[in-house]
């Protein structure tokens, strides 16, 4: 009897704290007077490590932000762990993060395997799951998804963009289409071929895939200068990027060559595979690329380097992660002063859900983000640029995937 | 026809830097008995080694031979340092050491020189050159080239030097060697370095062709696989026509063969290393090999 007593007394002395806690903690948790614990995952070593960049310069620019007195009086909490860019650790990660950190939100978790992995989990628990570090569509459902919302243009919407630029210009178009066999690659052919429409089916001659562990691309841009094909619809990673510009060029291939958003950096690309083979290159773009010399003189570029330098000085200044985490960053800033004193899940999500015309310093002139209760895609704006030899030339009008 | 032509020219550019890897691998293996995991990471960290020389301003050909000599001493280290420990170990044992390798190469690459690729360059002119319709990388002729001169090294290494037939001959049979005064821990070591040391001459002229980043070898290291393989691995000439073989074989079969097509160009890669393992494990040029019990 006494021992039953004894373990009985004991769970009152285990649970009690929590009991008492228990509902002072679920109002917001993760939130204390003086501070905000937000959780992420970054792929920090594996394949994909190169984007964990990512979540450093996001780091760095949290400290920048404490050390200017932080969000109406509270620091950020950056709790960023590695997920090595694979799906069931992400879910280890996360849950750890929600279950056993308490983090007030996730945000930025990068990849769209990884955030598929999660994206159940979260919107189960109702903990936000903001600007997703993935171009992938499905992102932005408020009615299926509400606790989920994306950051970046859709690789769909760059599509459309690439094939409203065809129709209206290239007479007599033939596409070749090189892409990625995975769920970004046919993402960005799903974009180009719904706005393509019923023209489709005639205007595509060739479609070739490659794998990210194939050596080379060689073989597919042999076939696709063969099929005859005027318009080159470039959808690869950096690494294959400068490959398929190298060769197109080497093998006396001069198509209108469209080249993906994802590796249109200058010093990254186009710059390895040769100036002279890049020019007139077509690409549609919503950030400034931190190695165009345009921007040299950009106010928003000029802090940009500063904060590099004096808060992420073994960060690359070349590369375009960089500027990207930390427009995202300051987008989240955004949403956490407009939170003012509520910090309640609920309420973080309402305002990421209610962001008004946004100019960030790092985005082109003229785009900005917008969001509201039916529209979780941050930022749905881009402009077609075309490299002279030196820098991407903007040109046209600012396309606007929300206005449909 | 001339996409045909065409195809066969690329899969034979892209063979030779299958082949390349394939010798390094068969040195090794012939040199030590061990079939290294870590071959590919070990010629990029080479690769980047030269890539930091060239970029201090050396001159191409004083930094390539430097670095062949960085290379050979760091594989003579690894195997002093990493794989003697393990020597008797069961062959798993080695085989895991070797993946740590892989790793611990693979992450220390990123970490010192990030994960954004590089250009390379290459001694050969840039400019491609045509006949008829087709055509011909400078580089990728070139690279051949350089493996080719490799092999011929090698062969006559292997063939006609005491210091080869000694480390063949401690490869083969440890305890006779020993026996006859062969140093057999050093041949083991030296033939580690031989491997680092043309896997670094493989880096180098890989490089140029799928640029310069810490995850270059990885798709490659498969395909050399498959290319010593097929050659087999007893055979330095096999395996380097074995990676010829492999290229020219996916580029038709993924231009050729509808079902296949681009999608299902390394299966085509896998499904060569199981076949050539059920029908003829030994590979097409190689000893079948014959061990007492």
């Amino acid at each position: 009897m006494k021992r039953t007593r004894l373990v009985a007394l004991a769970l009152v002395g285990v649970l009690g704290p929590l009991l008492v806690a228990g509902p002072a903690a679920a109002q917001s948790p993760g939130v204390t007077p003086t501070e905000i614990k937000i959780g992420n995952t970054n792929p920090y070593s594996g394949p994909a490590s190169a984007y964990g960049t990512i979540g450093k310069v996001i780091a760095a620019y949290f400290k920048k932000v404490n050390d200017e007195g932080g969000i109406n009086g509270r620091k950020i909490d950056f709790v960023t762990l590695d997920d090595g860019y694979s799906p069931p650790k992400t879910v280890e990660m996360v849950r750890r993060l929600v279950e056993q950190d308490q983090v007030a939100f996730v945000f930025q978790t990068l990849g769209t395997p990884t955030n598929s992995a999660i994206h159940k989990y979260l919107n189960q628990a109702k903990v936000p799951h903001l600007f997703v570090a993935t171009g992938a569509t499905k992102w932005g459902d408020p009615q299926h998804f509400p606790w989920t919302m994306g950051w970046q243009p859709t690789y769909q919407t760059e599509g459309h963009i690439y094939a409203q630029y065809v129709l209206k210009n290239v007479p007599n178009a033939k596409i070749g289409i090189l892409y990625q066999n995975d769920d970004y690659g046919k993402d960005y052919v799903k974009g180009l071929k719904d706005a393509l429409g019923d023209a489709a089916k005639k205007l595509i001659v060739l479609e070739q895939s490659y794998e990210v562990t194939d050596p080379t691309i060689d073989s597919q841009i042999v076939n696709l200068k063969n099929s005859g094909a005027n318009v080159f619809y470039n959808v690869t990673i950096p690494k294959f990027a400068v490959q398929a510009i190298k060769k197109a060029h080497d093998i006396g291939w001069k198509p209108l060559h469209l080249l993906n958003n994802v590796s249109a950096s200058v010093d990254v690309v186009l710059k390895p595979a040769g100036l002279e083979a890049s020019k007139d290159l077509i690409t549609a773009l919503y950030l400034k690329d931190p190695t165009d010399p345009q921007w040299r003189n950009d106010a928003g570029m000029k802090d940009w380097l500063v904060f590099m330098q004096k808060y992420y000085p073994e960060g690359n200044t070349k590369d375009a992660f960089n500027v990207y985490g930390y427009t995202v960053a300051q987008g989240l800033v955004h949403v956490l002063k407009q939170c003012g004193k509520d910090l309640s899940r609920e309420n973080v999500m309402r305002q990421a859900a209610n962001i008004k015309d946004l100019a960030l310093p790092l985005l082109l002139p003229g785009i900005k983000v917008n969001t509201s209760p039916t529209d979780f895609y941050p930022i749905e704006q881009e402009q077609l640029a075309k490299f002279d030899g030196e820098r991407w030339a903007l040109f046209g009008e600012i396309y606007d995937a929300g206005k449909k | 026809m001339e996409i045909f032509v065409q195809q066969v020219v690329s899969g034979l550019a892209t063979g030779g830097i299958y082949g390349s890897v394939a010798l390094a691998l068969v040195m090794i293996y012939q040199a030590t008995d061990v079939v290294n995991f870590a071959q590919g990471e070990m010629a990029m960290f080479s690769t980047y080694l030269a890539w930091s020389m060239l970029n201090a301003g050396v001159p191409y050909w004083a930094a390539f031979f430097a670095t062949l000599a960085v290379a050979f001493v760091g594989g003579l280290a690894i195997e002093r340092v990493v794989i003697r420990p393990v020597e008797n170990a069961p062959v798993l044992t080695i085989v895991i050491v070797c993946i740590g390798l892989l790793v611990i190469l693979n992450s220390v690459a990123g970490w010192l020189y990030s994960y954004i690729q590089k250009p390379f360059p290459s001694p050969f002119p840039a400019k491609p050159f045509k006949i008829g319709d087709i055509f011909f990388g400078a580089h990728d002729l070139g690279a051949l080239g350089v493996t080719l001169l490799v092999l011929v090294v090698l062969y006559v290494f292997f063939r006609y030097t005491t210091l080869g037939l000694a480390m063949r001959a401690a490869a083969q049979n440890p305890v006779s060697s020993r026996l006859c005064g062969i140093r057999v821990g050093w041949m083991l070591a030296l033939g580690w370095g031989f491997a680092a040391l043309v896997g670094a001459v493989a880096g180098m002229m890989i490089a140029p062709i799928v640029f310069l980043d810490p995850n270059m070898m990885s798709g490659i290291l498969i395909y050399a696989f498959a290319s010593a393989t097929l050659g087999g691995f007893t055979s330095p000439g096999g395996a380097v026509l074995g990676g010829l073989i492999v290229g020219v074989t996916e580029n038709l079969v993924g231009t050729y063969v509808r079902f296949i097509g681009t999608e299902l160009k390394l299966t085509v890669a896998l499904a060569m290393i199981l076949i050539v393992l059920l029908v003829r494990p030994s590979g097409l040029f190689g000893r079948v090999a014959v061990h007492r019990v």
